[in-house]
């Protein structure tokens, strides 16, 4: 309940690994051989069309649904993520669309919900402190912690909901459409926020539809389509277009076959399909 | 406190200019935003009550005001009825149904209902007087049984709840009419037993009052613990860097609750005095406000009335809180049952019938506990019930026919209805929902 600790996880460091992931719910198959590592320090955008496995992927990390085959590494050791205890216990902390908060109680009591602090009586004197402790480090403008969760804007609500995902001290923090529903300020303080996670060092998944959120603030985009990997690039030197077109497939076409032949004839660990031939060939030790 | 760069403390009045990290640092770690509309001294703080009660945050306003008018109003009809003889008797009759209705403000903050607690309290009673007096158990035992039954209803209601999803409505529907089937089985062809008079039930719930000099030890050692209380949360919060509460505001509230219960001890103490029984009903008032509002299980029960999913998502044993909460409630209606035959000194086919049903959830919703789940507080029990035996206490010193008694009461609470939709209608529109 250290909700006031420094963060003492080094940067670039890879928490969690997931291999060949796959789930079929059904006679439909959600999801097919998927590939993910997070980093710690790092906000790595998981984009999509509709049906493209995004939230499935989600649910598996957050224990909602068993996955089906692959494999999931946390620390260099094979996990299962059964049910969303498991989740919490490997330290994955999910902030769901719908936040999922109290309006009747108070920003205290919704931060604390489920680990309210003192024995015996709640102490709400110390759970005020590092409250106001805990929002100051996320810099969020809440104007007092003893009004209704009711009465907050809708981002303000959502910087609540990531609080308290910090609560519990998570090394991943898994944000669903944090901005899907807010305005243009109350989106730039949510992407602030995400900042201020990544500098705590902690390993951000976010997924979202809006391009211009992603490019702000992720640092590695990993594209799913139809189930499956469909390219992974670095922000910094990928354009929107290149990415509309991993989600969409419209670089499955005679050009990207053509760079992906160059590639393997020289000799690089294959990329994965559809990606640049300049971004993701770092071999897996070199990542930052 | 000499640096200016030490641990922030929450006044720094004569230190040296003030830099802007002192003047910072003097504001209390909640109050920095300057958004924050901080209410000035007394005024303010009339002013920023007056501004929550606009915004629909009216809490128990309503039925105080309610209850001042009441009183007026039937003082000027008859003016027995604000005689000492007749508030006494007024505190005693609110007991039992007001027990019951503590039970009733739990489930109501889960956004559940339970109608069958006349039932469960008719069937307590019919359990207390066959064992006691037909089977010849040992008074104890009896009460237990009596108490047992309503747990073992209310263990019954959870696993329904919880395991099959049927609403609540419904099982408790089913549970008013299948346990005054049990309560008449249970009596058996007799129909009514009496108590013996001087068993102690009889005479706890009828003749026990507490000596003038306890009373009035028992009111002071109420406001000193309330005062006492209210000093150490303000030195902790103080502590911490937060605001705190003014002495003189502790003070202020301190004498206020001096005079709500000193006033009212002191006119009942002119006959009869308090009751053994209405201070029951108190203690079981305050301890499970105490239970609401420090403890994990009461935190829980708000946000499950909330957002039940919230409330799971964030770990919270839901199952284990519908179970503790109909349990509760029904071994209150049981405690009700107990309370009600005691007063009687009987129990017969009629107990737990006709209006206590009705008059424990109408105390209830009027006390200001929201049918939509997740607002009111123990005390909503004992203010409902303070108005409902007031109408009814005063309608029958008017010799009024009981024709007249329910259609008011049904009309107050209508109203009480009324008021809590208009006030979470206002709430949605100042963000306070």
């Amino acid at each position: 309940m250290a909700a006031l600790s420094t963060p003492e996880v080094s940067t670039g460091e890879l928490v969690l690994s997931l291999r060949g992931i796959d789930k079929n719910f059904g006679a439909v198959q959600a999801l097919t051989g998927i590939d993910l590592d997070i980093y710690s320090g790092e906000v790595v955008a998981l984009v999509g069309d509709n049906g493209a496995g995004k939230s499935t992927l989600v649910k598996i990390l957050a224990g909602v649904h068993p996955q089906d085959g692959g494999t999931i590494t946390s620390d260099d050791k094979r996990v299962s993520i059964n049910n969303p205890a498991d989740s919490n216990n490997l330290g994955i902390a999910t902030v769901y669309q719908d936040l999922a908060l109290c309006d009747n109680l108070d920003v205290v009591a919704n931060l604390f919900l489920g680990h309210e602090l003192g024995r015996g009586t709640i102490n709400e004197v110390e759970m005020e402190k590092r409250s106001w402790s805990l929002l100051r480090q996320l810099s969020a403008r809440i104007p007092s912690v003893r009004i209704p969760v009711a009465s907050l804007s809708g981002g303000q609500r959502q910087t609540v909901a990531i609080a308290r995902s910090l609560i519990g001290e998570p090394r991943i923090v898994i944000l669903d459409e944090p901005t899907a529903a807010l305005g243009v300020a109350q989106t730039a303080e949510v992407l602030n926020l995400i900042e201020r996670l990544r500098e705590r060092g902690l390993g951000v998944v976010l997924i979202s539809h809006n391009m211009a959120d992603v490019q702000a603030v992720a640092d590695r985009i990993v594209v799913l389509r139809l189930g499956r990997n469909n390219g992974e690039f670095k922000v910094a030197d990928v354009t929107y277009e290149d990415i509309i077109a991993a989600i969409t497939g419209a670089s499955d076409n005679a050009v990207t076959r053509r760079a992906q032949a160059r590639v393997d004839a020289a000799g690089a660990p294959a990329a994965t399909a559809g990606s640049r031939p300049d971004d993701t060939a770092l071999p897996e030790e070199d990542r930052p | 406190m000499t640096t200016p760069t030490s641990t922030p403390t929450p006044s720094n009045p004569d230190g040296p200019p003030p830099t802007e990290t002192v003047r910072l640092a003097a504001v209390a770690a909640d109050l920095q935003d300057e958004r924050l509309i901080q209410p000035h001294g007394l005024g303010g703080t009339v002013r920023a009550f007056g501004k929550r009660v606009r915004s629909g945050d009216i809490g128990s306003l309503p039925v105080v005001i309610g209850l001042i008018v009441i009183w007026v109003a039937f003082s000027l009809l008859n003016p027995n009825f604000l005689s000492s003889t007749n508030l006494v008797n007024l505190t005693l009759q609110c007991a039992a149904v007001g027990t019951i209705s503590i039970g009733i403000v739990l489930v109501l903050l889960l956004g559940e209902i339970d109608l069958s607690v006349g039932s469960v309290s008719g069937l307590s009673a019919a359990i207390l007087a066959v064992s006691f007096v037909n089977l010849g158990w040992p008074l104890p035992v009896s009460l237990l049984a009596s108490l047992l039954a309503g747990v073992v209803v209310g263990l019954l209601y959870g696993f329904l709840y919880t395991r099959f999803g049927v609403p609540s409505f419904v099982i408790t529907l089913a549970g008013l009419l299948g346990f005054l089937g049990l309560q008449l089985w249970v009596l058996g062809s007799t129909g009514s037993i009496n108590l013996p008079f001087d068993s102690w039930i009889v005479q706890f719930a009828q003749q026990w009052f507490l000596p003038d000099w306890l009373s009035y030890v028992l009111v002071v050692l109420t406001v000193l613990a309330y005062a006492g209380q209210l000093f150490l949360t303000a030195n902790r919060r103080a502590a911490a860097g937060l605001s705190a509460v003014p002495a003189t505001s502790i003070v202020v509230r301190s004498v206020f609750l001096l005079l709500v219960l000193g006033v009212p001890t002191w006119y009942l103490n002119q006959t009869r005095g308090v009751g053994a029984m209405f201070l029951l009903f108190l203690i079981l008032v305050v301890v499970m406000n105490f239970f609401l509002t420090r403890t994990r299980w009461g935190r829980s029960v708000y946000a499950v009335g909330g957002n039940v999913e919230a409330a799971r998502r964030s770990g919270i044993n839901v199952t284990r809180i519908y179970v503790t909460v109909f349990v509760l409630c029904s071994t209150f209606a049981a405690l009700g049952g107990i309370l009600a035959a005691g007063r009687l000194a009987a129990a017969n086919q009629g107990s737990g019938g006709g209006d206590t049903n009705l008059n424990a959830i109408a105390a209830a919703v009027i006390g200001g506990a929201s049918l939509f789940g997740g607002r009111g507080s123990a005390f909503s029990a004992l203010l409902g019930i303070l108005v409902i035996q007031s109408i009814s206490s005063g309608l029958t010193l008017l010799n009024l026919d009981s024709s007249i008694r329910y259609m008011i009461t049904g009309a107050v609470l209508l109203l009480a209805v009324i008021v809590d939709s208009l006030s979470r209608r206002t709430r949605v529109s100042h963000g306070r929902a």
